[in-house]
């Protein structure tokens, strides 16, 4: 029977780019998938005729262009468009843009605050700073600080070092960013809720916690440390949606020699004396691979992909305990035009950036009460973009798709199960804040797929939907993520790998844990890289 | 502390939605600027459209230098700074000493973070004991909220409301005189008086960024077409010309003034940690006033001082040639990089190559001798690239009496 160098188990984006480099330095690999499409959270499918949607992720900027370059996909079909900022509409009427211009951006501002206006260069300033610190990270290896390996020292050098070339103000600050609140960090430059409002909904964003919960300043940095073509903390769409990148992937995999198996949900690990053999399919089919690389998140991984008996206690403790918790659900919506806001004048680039309706600090924090208490948010937080007013592959001219990411979405409702009424009274929660700014939109509405935590983890696998396979905390960064110890791609089952966003540098989709998990395999096979790039020089 | 009303009511703010439609806003002056601009050369300054050149850039700048140039320097950043404590809050905010200035004075300063880091360099107008205005290249108002706490006195943004013009070169008094502005001869450097214009007034003060003899006048927005035209008028006989940004950038370098972000980077804007600037480290060391009571940055400066951790060092350079060095690398005995020309020309008056440049110390300070440009000279897509041995001189580069004279002559 034959056994595969690498058999990856999960076609989303990291498992492709995991695959496409080991195909890529010769091994012979396959991708098993359980959809009968890949791309795992990055997918774009046609659910309803004419309009392809983004079903899960929806726009692109953490993508690491080193991966795009190295794996060719502008070849396979991968663009990616830069959009204009967006707004935050106001309960009064108004709304706040952010607009790329600088000075329309400061004028902007001005309107509701000239101090905070003028402040915004501080704060611009500051979090590019935290940017440069963390964005070379991204695509390393974090060190074992236990270890006394010359690799993980070097590593903890490195980190060591960039540490020290901060100056005590900015280290205290690193520090502070990566445990306050964001609300708080907010508050050191703004005075205007609306403002804060508006910077505020990158910290919660796939996270469950609040702008007033510690550790989410941090997450507003991982939105921010992406970056398209070299302008950071810019977001884009991919033409054609997220699909794109996941399509460009396996078209790149298989261009270089490489399986991918639909349909095929693997059931579990094989496991044999500690060492992992391959996987068995849910219909009993056992396929054979001299390594397995889980794309999966961390504890699906471990506690239903393995089984106990194989796993060190305390580890499987630590999976039990990881930190990935459903917050969010998706509410994608095929327009027969564009949706008219009587807020924003028509000429206004805001429609084609993201939009927002939540345009206070208390009312961001009721919102996560709401899923604190085990209920879908009454008043949700929605960041709404409508891609095809840049992209017209996405539905037909004059037409619209429209994705609405919404915060919060308990992974159960009171305790129990998503039913559909009450999958329907989360759409409505949605459908009805949209439509208090936006008269006749319900009319305008062709096609709906609404995705709670439920919807997300029994399609995507993401365990509770959580979209970053588990929480950004710095409990969970860096040499903690996903188990301590374990940081390193490696897991206590020799020959089985972690490559998912489980692990460094977390969620998104950036590729990078793909690309990471991969340059350590390819490292336990004493085979060389060339053909994968070093992290961008950040000069 | 009462300060201005910051935030606007929803009305208001409705109201001006629309910018998003104008991302360079005119002057009070445009419709007289954009009647004279042939070359339509335009950039962007802190959000107005403002020339590079209107018709001629070397000719532009030899009106500076022969008759009189006309420069809109409306999108300054300004700031109206009053109350009983507004000295007191300017000591803290500003390096020099306030209490120095006297009513009808202005003085350059500059004003640095809690760290001793230049955040911007600017004037200040002194222009009652109580009320200042303070002008600027950057926007700094959470800074003056800020540093306003605890002090009983107001700060308020001006930029819309007043308009400036500067009006440069050995004739700009005679212009000024023959428009009728009675009793300007009276004017010393850095004074300040109030004229009427118009139903209203003018301010003017006997300033400039040129190193030649010249004035700037601020009015109300609603008073500058009525004064531009009353300046042109009377400048007719006597070479009034408006000019762009690119002839006094010129005119500015042969004076050694230094423009923020251009010849330092500002505080606020540094992303990259080695790129602040002390005063001591951009030639305004001068202005740190030890003497006076606190200040921001002051225990940062005074320790950087006596622990020797100044670092860099601006200076001007004469260059051999003619060549200009613009951003070109300084070395020292040709081989050790030291330092970076931030801007550089061919002096007209001086009729020598000159440049500013931020040399790391040693270098610039205690090592002054054999240091040298390496100049890459685009000609014809080729670099001609020259190893120019480069001098350490005074600034100013040139150094014009009329700038100061008593009573100023007529050209």
């Amino acid at each position: 029977m034959k056994a595969w160098d690498a058999i990856i188990i999960g076609g989303g984006h990291n498992g492709l780019v995991n695959a496409c480099y080991l195909q890529r330095a010769g091994l012979d690999v396959l991708v098993v998938e359980k959809n009968d499409w890949v791309g795992g959270a990055a997918t774009s499918r046609e659910l309803t005729p004419g309009f392809l949607y983004s079903n899960c992720s929806y726009v692109c900027s953490l993508f690491r262009p080193e991966i795009m370059r190295d794996l060719e996909l502008p070849r396979f079909g991968l663009q990616v468009i830069s959009y204009e900022g967006g707004a935050v509409f106001t309960r009064d009427g108004d709304y706040l843009a952010n607009y790329r211009d600088h000075d329309a951006h400061r004028r902007e501002f001005a309107r509701f605050s000239r101090r905070d206006a003028e402040a915004y260069d501080r704060y611009a300033r500051d979090v590019t700073r935290q940017c440069r610190f963390i964005q070379p990270l991204l695509m390393r290896t974090a060190p074992d600080p236990a270890s006394l390996r010359p690799r993980d020292l070097g590593e903890l050098l490195y980190l060591g070092k960039k540490f020290a070339g901060l100056s005590a103000q900015e280290m205290a600050l690193t520090l502070r960013f990566w445990t306050m609140s964001i609300s708080d960090f907010l508050d050191e430059y703004f005075e205007t809720d609306v403002i804060k409002a508006n910077f505020a909904l990158s910290g919660i964003i796939g996270t469950a916690l609040g702008p007033m919960s510690p550790g989410t300043a941090y997450v507003l940095l991982h939105h921010y440390m992406g970056e398209v073509d070299g302008s950071v903390g810019a977001w884009g769409y991919a033409r054609g949606g997220m699909g794109a990148v996941a399509k460009a992937l396996a078209a790149s995999f298989k261009a270089s020699g490489g399986t991918i198996r639909t349909g095929a949900e693997v059931d579990h690990v094989l496991v044999d004396r500690g060492r992992a053999k391959g996987v068995v399919l849910a219909g009993g089919e056992e396929i054979h691979g001299k390594l397995v690389v889980s794309n999966a998140d961390v504890k699906r991984t471990f506690l239903k992909l393995v089984e106990e008996k194989e796993l060190p206690d305390i580890f499987l403790r630590r999976v039990t305990n990881f930190k990935i918790r459903g917050s969010s659900g998706k509410v994608n919506i095929a327009l027969d035009s564009l949706p008219e806001f009587p807020a924003l004048p028509k000429d206004s680039p805001v429609y084609r950036g993201d939009m927002h309706f939540t345009d206070s600090m208390e009312r961001m924090e009721r919102a996560y009460d709401d899923w604190k208490a085990g209920r879908w948010s009454a008043d949700p937080f929605l960041d709404m973009v409508i891609p095809t007013t840049l992209d017209p592959t996405m539905a037909p001219p004059g037409k619209h798709f429209m994705s609405c990411f919404v915060q919060y979405a308990p992974p159960k409702v009171n305790g129990s199960e998503w039913t559909e009424a009450d999958r329907d009274g989360f759409a409505e929660s949605v459908i009805a804040q949209i439509a208090a700014y936006s008269p006749g939109f319900r009319d305008r509405i062709v096609h709906m797929e609404v995705r709670t935590p439920r919807e997300i983890e029994a399609e995507v696998g993401l365990t509770e939907g959580n979209i970053f396979q588990g929480e950004l905390t710095f409990d969970q960064l860096l040499f903690n993520r996903p188990i301590p110890g374990y940081a390193q791609y490696r897991s206590p089952v020799r020959g089985l790998y972690m490559c998912g966003s489980s692990t460094h540098p977390g969620g998104g989709v950036m590729g990078a844990p793909g690309r990471n998990a991969a340059a350590e395999i390819l490292r336990d096979l004493a085979k060389s890289t060339p053909h994968m790039s070093p992290a961008h020089d950040v000069i | 502390m009462n300060q201005q009303a910051t935030t606007a009511s929803s009305t208001a703010r409705i109201a001006g939605q629309g910018h998003f439609r104008t991302l360079r806003l005119g002057t009070p002056f445009q419709p007289r600027i954009d009647a004279l601009a042939r070359t339509q050369d335009w950039y962007n300054w802190a959000g107005y459209r403002a020339p590079h050149s209107l018709w001629d850039e070397e000719l532009e700048y030899f009106a500076i230098r022969s008759q009189a140039a006309l420069f809109d320097i409306s999108p300054m950043t300004k700031y109206r700074i009053e109350g009983p404590d507004a000295e007191a809050m300017l000591n803290r905010v500003t390096l020099r000493d306030v209490g120095k200035l006297k009513p009808g004075r202005v003085h350059y300063t500059a004003w640095c973070d809690d760290e001793g880091f230049v955040l911007d360099d600017g004037t200040l107008f002194r222009l009652s004991p109580t009320r200042f205005r303070l002008c600027s290249q950057e926007r700094h108002l959470p800074w003056l909220l800020d540093s306003a706490s605890g002090f009983d006195v107001t700060v308020e943004e001006e930029t819309e409301a007043v308009a400036g013009l500067a009006l440069q070169g050995p004739t700009s008094f005679a212009v000024l005189r023959d428009a009728g502005f009675a009793g300007l001869e009276a004017l010393k450097i850095f004074d300040i008086a109030d004229f009427p214009h118009d139903g209203g007034t003018v301010t003017i003060s006997r300033t400039g960024f040129t190193g030649d003899l010249g004035y700037e006048l601020f009015v109300p927005s609603d008073k500058a077409l009525s004064l531009w035209d009353r300046l042109m008028c009377a400048g007719e006989l006597r070479g009034i010309r408006a000019i762009g940004y690119t002839a006094l950038n010129r005119a500015r370098l042969e004076a050694g003034l230094i423009v923020a972000n251009a010849d330092f980077t500002t505080a606020e804007h540094a992303i990259r940690a080695d790129r602040l600037r002390m005063p001591d480290e951009i030639g305004l060391g001068f202005m740190v006033d030890p003497e006076k009571g606190h200040f921001n940055g002051r225990r940062a400066i005074l320790e950087a001082r006596a622990k020797r951790r100044l670092r860099h060092v601006l200076v001007g350079l004469e260059i051999d040639g003619n060549i200009p060095a613009e951003h070109a690398i300084v070395y020292h005995r040709k081989t050790r990089e030291v330092g970076l020309v931030s801007a550089a020309m061919w002096s007209p008056m001086a009729k020598r190559n000159i440049a500013i440049a931020s040399l790391a110390r040693p270098y610039g300070d205690t090592v002054v001798e054999d240091l040298w440009v390496e100049i890459y000279a685009m000609r014809e897509l080729q670099y001609q690239k020259l190893m120019k041995r480069a001098k350490i001189v005074a600034r100013p580069f040139i150094k014009l009496d009329r700038r100061t004279a008593n009573p100023p002559a007529d050209f």
